[in-house]
């Protein structure tokens, strides 16, 4: 039964002009496509690496292992307040300017200037090389010709992105398209209560993303989100969306959501009517300076009375989840190998004001977690039966439509890169 | 000895183990427990958090009292193990196996 109008065509996936037959999932289980995957999007396009607010003052800098790119890149706020990223390389030999401890581990801090471990090399926070150890006895060497190589970064509502391509030539807020200009205006500044989850995930990036883009599987793998008597209920009511959106290469999926108060708090756990909240979030949402009728037009795009939260994804590995009761959610996917990926989870709320808000937003940071691991081990299982390659034909429904759109999506990104290389004359090297 | 938590929540004293700081920790000690031992601190628990509404409200996190630190710390486990209480009926989270999700940022307080 449907509840929610559906597009003239009859369906979301006919409406976007995706084609429904079964998708083989080739492109999840093949380590070839992987490192194809690597050269065309991870090397390529603008990768959301953090908030401004980890970078609060002059001098603020953090590392971010990029290893889909091969790359490690250091963000930092510069004496004029301006935020950048570079090559975490010193130019002398090559060793790894910042890190602490254990060189594959991400850090943080705040300093004047990055000095190599190795040779004491050290850098300004514009990446100009300033100081070389005993510079005399180089060979006339030239330091502004080895400043720290410069990565592209730009900003956009807070959100710190970077750009490992020295050619690209589209800015930020081109790529990031409508969805992202729909969206400005957000609060986005007065949300900096944090609490952020990593993982390491057994799968493919994309079949995490797959998980977090479908509700098709909520009344099911979720039904302990509720009560007995209610699981039941919304497994035969099952998941319709309120709308999907697609634009180039990003796309969207906006939701109802009954359960911010619940209509009846039968519907709900006591801790949730306890601390009146859950995964959906605190009940009493707190004031970011508008109404959710004030909201800006991309989120709840169809005005919806019973919206309940948005999910962006932006390709390729960044989601931004926007709750009605003023909070959201990012997710990141961050490839480690053709079947393995590390995820992070970050919970964004207005600070809270007292002991009883602060355990109302644990509860909904915490139901994240808790929901989180059940689709964190299915896919483990999923990739695992992939790679047997036992079926490769899968069918998805209309409200997959997104996974279909990732999917080729991704495939569409190698098959232009490797035209663009084979056009490329071939370079000696 | 002296109290661990606020006068108004001295029946929690017996589980002054569990005013634990990060969500980490709580949920090492959450999937290191029994059911038995869960839900002795939940029957607890719960009640008083129910009753403690408007106490909790009063509490400002700014320049917070050690004995409400340790009270905020121990709601935080009661949320951590109602999972397994009212839901799930083990500690971890069905069909969750060798999978684990941290905190890696986390409130100071
Ligand atoms: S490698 Fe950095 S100073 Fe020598
Ligand atoms: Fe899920």
């Amino acid at each position: 039964m449907a509840h929610f109008p559906k597009p003239s065509e009859g369906s979301w996936t006919e409406h976007f002009e995706i084609d429904t037959e079964p998708v083989s999932y080739a492109d999840s289980i093949s380590p070839e496509f992987y490192e194809q995957e690597r050269d065309a999007i991870f090397r390529r396009t603008w990768l959301n690496v953090g908030r401004v607010e980890q970078l609060p003052r002059k001098g603020s800098y953090f590392t971010r292992e990029l290893d889909a790119a091969g790359a490690s890149v250091i963000v930092v706020r510069g004496t004029d307040g301006e935020v950048r990223a570079f090559h975490n390389v010193c130019r002398h030999r090559g060793n790894k300017l910042v890190w602490d401890d254990y060189p594959r581990e991400e850090t943080k801090g705040t300093c004047r200037a990055f000095t190599c471990k190795y040779h004491a090399w050290r850098y300004d926070l514009e990446g100009k090389l300033a100081f070389v150890q005993q510079e005399s006895e180089f060979f006339g060497i030239d330091k502004s010709e080895y400043g720290l190589l410069a990565v592209q970064a730009e900003v956009w509502e807070g959100f710190v992105f970077v750009n490992l391509d020295p050619e690209n030539t589209t800015p930020l807020r081109e790529y990031l398209g409508r969805f992202a200009h729909g969206i400005e205006g957000y609060p986005f500044h007065k949300l900096t209560q944090v609490h952020k989850y990593r993982a390491e995930i057994g799968s493919n990036w994309k079949l995490f993303i797959d998980a977090f883009a479908e509700f098709y599987h909520a009344p099911i793998l979720h039904s302990g989100q509720y009560t007995a008597g209610e699981a039941a209920k919304i497994k035969k009511y099952g998941y319709e969306a309120l709308s999907y959106d697609i634009d180039g290469p990003h796309s969207m999926v906006s939701s109802w959501g009954g359960i911010a108060p619940p209509k009846e708090k039968a519907m709900v756990k006591p801790i949730e009517r306890a601390l009146r909240s859950g995964l959906f979030g605190p009940w009493d949402a707190p004031d970011i300076g508008m109404s959710t009728e004030e909201l800006p037009p991309a989120i709840n795009p169809t005005r919806s009375k019973v919206w309940g939260m948005d999910t962006f994804v932006f390709f390729p590995n960044f989601m931004l989840l926007i709750w009605r009761p003023n909070w959201v959610l990012t997710y990141h996917y961050w490839p480690t190998s053709y079947n393995t990926h590390i995820f992070e989870g970050t919970c964004y709320f207005v600070p809270p004001q007292n002991a009883f808000q602060r355990l109302q937003q644990e509860l909904a940071a915490v139901s994240f977690k808790e929901y989180g691991l059940q689709d964190g081990n299915t896919l483990e299982a999923t990739q695992t039966m992939l790679e047997s390659r036992t079926v490769d034909a899968f069918p998805l429904c209309d409200q997959e439509v997104l996974l279909r759109h990732l999917h080729s999506t991704a495939q569409s990104y190698v098959r232009r890169h490797q035209q663009r290389r084979s056009e490329t004359p071939a370079t000696a090297s | 000895m002296a109290n661990v938590f606020p006068a108004e929540f001295a029946e929690l004293e017996p589980f002054a183990d569990w005013a634990i700081h990060g969500e980490r920790a709580r949920y090492a000690k959450r999937i290191s427990s029994t059911m038995e031992e869960l839900q002795a601190f939940y029957d607890v628990a719960f009640p008083l958090l129910e009753k403690g509404t408007s106490y909790l409200e009063k509490v400002s996190l700014d320049g917070i009292g050690d004995e409400d630190k340790h009270l905020l710390w121990a709601f935080c486990s009661l949320v951590t193990i109602a999972f397994p209480v009212e839901a799930w009926g083990q500690p971890r989270v069905p069909d969750s196996g060798p999978a684990s999700i941290d905190a890696v940022v986390e409130p100071a307080v």
